[in-house]
């Protein structure tokens, strides 16, 4: 018996020292594209264009975070990017929670069926729209504007969102609202009083997670945003990469690096949320 | 008795005025955006609509062009098909593995957790560029790695053998978020079907093909359908990476679409090849969809 276990704490040791090492092996691979373009935005130009490259930096050059952001108007562009990423996201958390309150609150004819269309439009694919849309905005003059980018936002914002809160939704007692309604609140008033106050977690996750995919997303802007001065970041950086390429890979990874670090440090203090949406969404349902 | 039947149904006409308050922002969008789009698209395929969108009935010749003439079209769907083939499975077994062996009770779970998620939050034109710069034929990390072992590797993303396999690689990078929606697919399998299998004496391995796989099946077809959806839409990478290039190796049929549309100015054409991508993705969803049953285990 004792050897038995003796053997099995042994056997247990090993399987835990090969999950570690894969572990650690995963988290460099994870990690180490970070600490490369950490310091090649040290780099001259011409230490960043030897080979066999060097580890560390043999002089720490600052001067490519200075030239790089000069090279185009990041001021702008960041200005431009905070604050079409400040309005989406506010109006993500109340477009979804305020549509997902009608899905989960009033049983009424067709809500089964509008509900099945929801779902349906997650899984489907962006290019079938995109043309009819974009001539859509086009018609409208918005082509060039930020409305096409911040419509979708004010129009529901997603049907994952709307899920998510719809899901919490269901789950409050329904004492909750009757007691709201008795006390001779309306639907609405029972909405922004008794609802949304309720569900501050599902904003939280709802709320960051559009942070960042505002905040990254490259497709939509570059798709209606022409004019230089409107350029958000993601499309920024592009126009920086076409017209400069590798050739000054060090201001190029000097921009690169502060243009992510908003999306690192939001995620380093909401991280919490963010795997509370993962867990929210309960996939089997 | 009759009373009643009317205050009910005064309720059921409150509850439906309150219904389509509610979700007219979505309702809005759903038929302006989404139905009236799909519609419009489908339509447009068949006229040769330029810029404006404005154009003449053509009948099928969008469809025969792009069937019997554009070359780009097969390379196209022949790339995104590949890069599907190649993606999506990888992307599934590596982030199961990494679930799982995140759920055996190992030490610094957070920490882990932020590790893996760091690449895929951070996934924008930033990381690409970066990506760029390490597969860089020259003077790249990659290569530096290889040069070790005494290999002298190719210049990836020019060369057209490699070019693809470099995307794939870039976004097997990126599977934070897979992983834990793995993480939390395996967690919520209940720990009694573990205490039993342990008391009948079944070995760690024996458990991973008996319980953990068969019970994670759900999030594992989850992950597959939103996977093979958006790895069909690959388009951000080779934009800003290679631009289709070399010799057409990574054009996918979004940059396709993207092309013939905004710098060609064909919106018909491009719609042609959206509708293409559509049944295609449509025709593969829908086959495992039908299959799901013979591999799925729903609990309840």
């Amino acid at each position: 018996m004792s050897t038995k276990t003796k053997s099995k704490t042994a056997h247990n040791r090993i399987v835990y020292t090969i999950i570690y090492i894969i572990l650690i092996f995963c988290a460099v691979l994870c990690v180490f594209p970070f600490f490369w373009m950490i310091t090649t935005s040290f780099k001259s130009t011409a230490e960043a264009y030897s080979f066999p490259p060097t580890i560390l930096p043999k002089r720490w050059l600052f001067s490519n975070f200075v030239n790089g952001l000069q090279a185009a108007d990041f001021g702008r562009f960041t200005v431009n990017t905070v604050l079409l990423v400040i309005v989406n996201t506010v109006a993500t958390v109340l477009s979804s929670a305020f549509v997902a309150y009608g899905f989960a609150k009033f049983p009424a004819k067709g809500s089964k069926f509008w509900y099945t269309c929801l779902m349906a439009t997650m899984m489907l694919p962006g290019q079938v729209t995109l043309i009819p849309q974009y001539l859509l905005y086009y018609k409208f003059h918005m082509v060039d504007t930020y409305w096409p980018l911040i419509i979708p936002s004010i129009l529901g914002g997603g049907a994952y969102n709307i899920f998510l809160y719809r899901q919490f939704f269901l789950s409050l007692p329904k004492e909750l609202s009757e007691a709201a309604m008795i006390d001779g609140a309306n639907s609405f008033q029972t909405f922004t009083h008794v609802m949304l106050p309720s569900v501050k977690p599902v904003s939280m996750c709802v709320g960051v997670m559009s942070l960042v995919w505002n905040w990254n997303d490259f497709y939509n802007p570059l798709i209606y945003i022409n004019t230089t001065s409107k350029f958000t970041v993601s499309i920024g950086l592009q126009f920086l990469n076409s017209s400069m390429g590798t050739t000054k890979i060090g201001q190029m990874m000097a921009v690169a690096l502060i243009m992510t670090i908003p999306v690192m440090v939001i995620f380093f203090i909401c991280q919490k949320y963010f795997v509370e949406g993962i867990k929210m969404s309960g996939i089997k349902g | 008795m009759n009373k009643k039947k009317k205050s009910m149904s005064a309720i059921e006409k409150r509850n439906t005025r309150n219904f389509y308050f509610y979700i007219f922002p979505w309702l809005l969008f759903f038929i302006v955006l989404t139905v009236y789009p799909m519609i419009k698209s489908l339509t447009l395929s068949f006229t040769d609509s330029s810029f404006d969108g404005k154009g003449a009935f053509i009948g099928f010749e969008n469809f025969i062009y792009a069937f019997t003439q554009d070359t780009r079209f097969f390379q196209a769907f022949k790339n995104t098909i590949c890069y599907v083939l190649a993606y999506v499975p990888l992307s599934l077994v590596i982030s199961f593995l990494l679930g799982w062996l995140l759920s055996r009770h190992i030490k610094f779970l957070g920490l882990w957790r932020t590790i893996f998620y760091l690449p895929y939050i951070t996934s924008g034109v930033a990381v690409t560029i970066l990506w760029g710069w390490i597969f860089n034929g020259s003077y790249g990390l990659i290569n530096y790695v290889l040069s070790f072992f005494g290999i002298t590797g190719p210049n990836w993303l020019g060369d057209k053998h490699f070019a693809l396999a470099c995307i794939v690689v870039m976004n097997l990078w990126a599977l934070g978020n897979q992983i834990l929606i793995m993480l939390a697919g395996i967690q919520d399998i209940p720990a009694s079907y573990y205490e039993s299998a342990q008391i009948d004496g079944a070995s760690t391995w024996k458990q991973l093909i008996s319980i953990t796989i068969p019970l994670s099946t759900p999030t594992i077809y989850f992950n597959l359908v939103i996977g093979i959806i958006n790895a069909f839409q690959l388009f951000n990478q080779p934009y800003i990476l290679t631009q289709g290039g070399p010799v057409n190796s990574t054009v996918t049929v979004s940059m396709l679409v993207f092309q013939n549309a905004f710098e060609y100015g064909k919106m018909g054409y491009a719609s042609c090849i959206a509708w293409c991508l559509f049944v295609v993705i449509m025709i593969i969803t829908g086959v495992i969809q039908t299959t799901q049953h013979k591999w799925v285990f729903y609990d309840d």
